[in-house]
């Protein structure tokens, strides 16, 4: 018999950078640029610590909203880091990762056919979430030319009267683009106005660079009753593996995420937990380490790129750039194939985020220095190469 | 300003003294000019003292052995420590020398090239300086890090080759 699958999971598309990856897995000597995950392992003490916490045999469930030990540090956290105050035990729940987060805000906020606005181009995952959740996808297209933060004017045009939920991720996965609390003061305004939700993924905001400031929109006045603060460990911490991340929110809406969490995970793994505990309570100097060669890295591959002559701004946040490759007369997908195919460096094309990518690929510099440089080397051959 | 570029400088030199120049200045988006003189000046004010190689003694001169020896001195009236301890240092043996606080006064490192000759080093050109009250010789067995770098490596963790 053939297997019905439901309309709205068939009609998802694959992820572009799925197919990618097939492509990359058959070939060999690749050096990849497309990696969304830092190249470091997990800082020692933390996994030392992990280590500790399971030799005491912690290795039982936990509470469904995480472990309120976890809960509280996470707390403090966030109000030392961004100044929000969040109640550990009704306003904040501990997730497998900010992806499930993301889902289950979608889950408990959407009717079907409510509108969620995001900004593109995007992490890969939003447009399929918010079509999973019931909702309609609504994209806001942002420019090269304003370092690709979402400008209110975009904002305001956008917004229906089905609108209920602006989808935000800032430094943002592609093109590591930021906000300043300027920008946010004037989004802020708008939500406000439009009585929009905002879910804000702040998973790079610890990789801020020269310097920098991050600033959460969930600080402008009024938007913390109406904001879904999504954070995680991964990035910060190289914790990608752990998959812990967390929500911050009102407590009725924390309490309906909770209820789709509990009956379809239970917990986020206790491991990944007393890690993150670990990470949270006296991870700083880590995270500045790691934050210090990923802004090396990214001086580097910046100028490489201008250098060979592809335009390229340099990002204030997160660890990609996203130069424009328009100049070499190829679309992104060609760019990138070609690239793997001739030259065996793997980038990803900026159409994998969203349409208006075009004209744009994705190069992670969390990957080590003679790698980049290599990396480098061969874009920069490719790109010289006539055609 | 000039402070926080030296100190990234000198952080890039600590990991890889022999980093090409022209990247480090890419890193730290600064002119290749610009890294060589402060380079230049950091050797000339005598921060920077020298590049060494790490070696991997289980590899490579595998007779050599490592004395770490703590010894207990009498300080001098004129002088205190420093001129007794720049003494010892002088021996073409002793790698390294540190004073130190607690039980004993300077903690030095030392190279032979057998034991026969770091024995000989403590018994006939250490113990018989007047101003050496006492020694405590520990040799080196094994090496797990040194200067940072891990004589045994770790194969790198697998990542997937692309990830969004």
């Amino acid at each position: 018999m053939s297997i019905r699958i439901a309309d709205h999971v068939r009609d998802i598309p694959r992820s572009g950078i799925r197919d990618f990856f097939e492509i990359v897995q058959t070939m060999d000597d690749v050096i990849s640029l497309g990696i969304g995950e830092p190249d470091f392992a997990t800082p020692w003490h933390i996994r030392e610590a992990a280590i500790y916490a399971l030799e005491r045999g912690r290795t039982g469930y936990t509470s469904n909203l995480g472990l309120p030990r976890l809960r509280r540090s996470i707390a403090d956290y966030v109000r030392g880091k961004f100044g929000l105050r969040y109640e550990p035990l009704s306003e904040i729940l501990v997730t497998v990762g900010v992806s499930e987060a993301i889902d289950l805000a979608l889950r408990a906020l959407l009717n079907p056919g409510d509108e969620v606005l995001y900004h593109e181009p995007c992490y890969v995952s939003y447009a399929p979430s918010i079509v999973l959740a019931r909702g309609v996808a609504r994209a806001i297209e942002t420019r090269a030319e304003d370092g690709f933060s979402l400008r209110a004017d975009a904002l305001e045009k956008a917004i229906t009267p089905r609108s209920r939920v602006l989808m935000l991720n800032f430094p943002t996965n592609p093109t590591g683009a930021t906000m300043t609390p300027e920008q946010w003061e004037k989004i802020a305004a708008i939500c406000v106005r439009h009585n929009l939700v905002v879910m804000t993924d702040e998973i790079y905001s610890e990789l801020v660079f020269d310097e920098g400031a991050h600033s959460s929109i969930a600080t402008c006045k009024n938007m913390q009753e109406r904001t879904v603060f999504l954070h995680g460990l991964s990035k910060a911490f190289a914790m990608t593996g752990w998959r812990i991340g967390y929500a911050c929110a009102p407590a009725p809406l924390i309490e309906a995420m909770m209820k789709i969490h509990q009956y379809a995970i239970l917990c986020a793994p206790i491991m990944g937990q007393d890690a993150a505990i670990e990470a949270l309570d006296r991870g700083d100097e880590s995270v500045a380490t790691m934050r210090r060669e990923y802004e090396r890295r990214r001086n580097f591959i910046t100028r490489a790129l201008n250098d060979m002559g592809l335009e390229c701004h340099k990002p204030k946040g997160s660890f990609y750039v996203f130069p424009k490759i328009t100049s070499t007369g190829l679309n992104s997908r060609e760019f990138s194939m070609k690239l793997l195919q001739e030259h065996k460096v793997a980038v990803v094309p900026g159409t994998a985020f969203g349409p208006s990518g075009e004209g744009h690929v994705r190069c992670s510099f969390a990957t080590g220095l003679d790698q980049i440089k290599t990396a480098m080397e061969r874009m920069a051959d490719f790109v010289a190469a006539p055609r | 300003m000039m402070g926080l570029l030296m100190d990234a400088i000198i952080d890039l030199l600590q990991q890889n003294a022999l980093m090409p120049r022209a990247d480090m200045a890419r890193l730290l988006d600064m002119e290749l000019e610009e890294v060589e003189s402060a380079i230049a000046k950091l050797e000339a004010e005598g921060i920077v003292l020298g590049y060494q190689a790490i070696i991997n003694r289980e590899k490579w001169d595998t007779e050599k052995v490592t004395a770490i020896i703590e010894v207990r001195i009498t300080p001098e009236r004129d002088g205190g420590f420093d001129r007794i301890a720049s003494r010892i240092a002088k021996f073409e043996e002793v790698q390294s020398c540190y004073l130190l606080s607690g039980g004993y006064d300077l903690l030095i490192v030392v190279e032979a090239a057998n034991l026969r000759n770091a024995a000989a080093f403590v018994a006939q050109k250490l113990s018989t300086i007047d101003a050496v009250q006492a020694t405590a010789t520990h040799f080196r067995l094994k090496t797990y890090k040194e200067n940072g770098a891990f004589h045994q490596l770790d194969s790198a963790p697998e990542r997937l080759s692309v990830s969004p």
